[in-house]
């Protein structure tokens, strides 16, 4: 991971992709989402669906496992070249999630993130927020889930500035 | 597979109208089963390396987290509805960490519901949802709409 002061709006990077078996759909949706169009073929036919489909929420955790991944090969790669590698914080929450299209058995679906906005934190001063855009597309390249997402992200010498005695402070105090 | 027919369509919601659900617990192996499958992060996974992060301790990836409040809504109504999936969601928060074998309750407030200009035959139901925990302190918010089949008049 780059550290917050590194990020730029406007960032984008491709996460990898994932193919969405009917074994894996229905193990998923018996766990957390038992809706007959997400467990049994000929029940999906019927509905308005026309066809089993992944739950919305196997979709969306498939794009955090991929991030994940994205992040460890990014902060392999980094230790190798001798970099420092910034700590991915937790996140407060998403917004305007959107299941654009059914994701069907069979599907593979890429996923990518863009940063769309950079703040620091004013209760945590070691600590950036961004805001990233994040989507999937299916083999066919259409948009089949988009959300927005925000996350801690960890500054550079815990957001200490030079010639910044206030940030510097701050911090003393948040390791305190 | 054979159904019941469903007891609650779109009809069925107004303003105002609740759904409980819980206390249901979330115990550790799954909690960690689940984060090793879709959110391997040191916070979700490792009680020690989970400490030394602002999470302070083992907690739950946000994801599962949606994923039980999916589950507790199946079981508090969405299985009993003519439940047509949903088209996205509004807003997640989340608010505190969720700790293994935490006991959940999750409250399902009606907002507003509109029928669907497109088509006749569902409507939307917006919904506020809340979780709380066993201290009684609400951990994670969700505003979404599902769609419901109408009753056929």
């Amino acid at each position: 991971m780059k550290f917050f002061d590194d990020i730029a709006v406007g960032a984008r990077f491709e996460l990898g992709r994932h193919t969405f078996g009917a074994e894996d759909i229905k193990a998923f949706a018996r766990r957390f989402d038992p809706q007959a169009f997400h467990l049994d073929e000929a029940a999906a036919a019927r509905s308005h669906f026309g066809a089993l489909c992944a739950s919305g929420w196997h979709t969306a955790s498939m794009w955090m496992r991929l991030m994940v991944d994205y992040q460890r090969r990014d902060d392999a790669a980094r230790h190798a070249r001798g970099e420092d590698v910034a700590t991915l914080g937790p996140s407060p929450g998403f917004r305007e999630l959107k299941w654009l299209k059914p994701v069907y058995v069979g599907d593979t679906v890429t996923y990518a993130t863009e940063v769309i906005e950079t703040r620091a934190s004013n209760s945590r001063p070691d600590w950036g927020i961004i805001t990233i855009r994040n989507t999937g597309v299916n083999q066919k390249g259409e948009p089949v889930i988009s959300f927005v997402s925000v996350v801690f992200v960890e500054r550079r010498n815990n957001g200490a500035k030079k010639g910044d005695k206030n940030s510097a402070k701050n911090s003393a105090e948040g390791a305190a | 597979m054979t159904q019941a027919v469903p007891q609650l369509a779109w009809e069925d919601f107004h303003p105002g109208r609740t759904f409980e659900h819980g206390p249901c617990v979330l115990p550790r192996d799954e909690m960690i089963a689940f984060a090793r499958e879709f959110d391997p992060q040191p916070m979700h996974l490792d009680e020690a390396a989970a400490r030394s992060t602002m999470m302070d301790g083992l907690s739950a990836s946000g994801w599962y987290a949606c994923c039980i409040l999916m589950k507790m809504c199946a079981d508090a109504f969405v299985l009993n509805s003519t439940s047509m999936g949903a088209p996205g969601v509004d807003q997640v928060k989340w608010l505190k960490p969720i700790r293994p074998d935490d006991q959940l309750t999750l409250r399902a407030t009606v907002l507003d519901t509109r029928a669907s200009n497109s088509r006749p035959e569902m409507g939307f139901v917006r919904f506020n949802f809340e979780l709380f925990n066993a201290a009684g302190e609400l951990v994670m918010t969700l505003t979404t709409s599902l769609m419901l089949g109408r009753r056929r008049t």
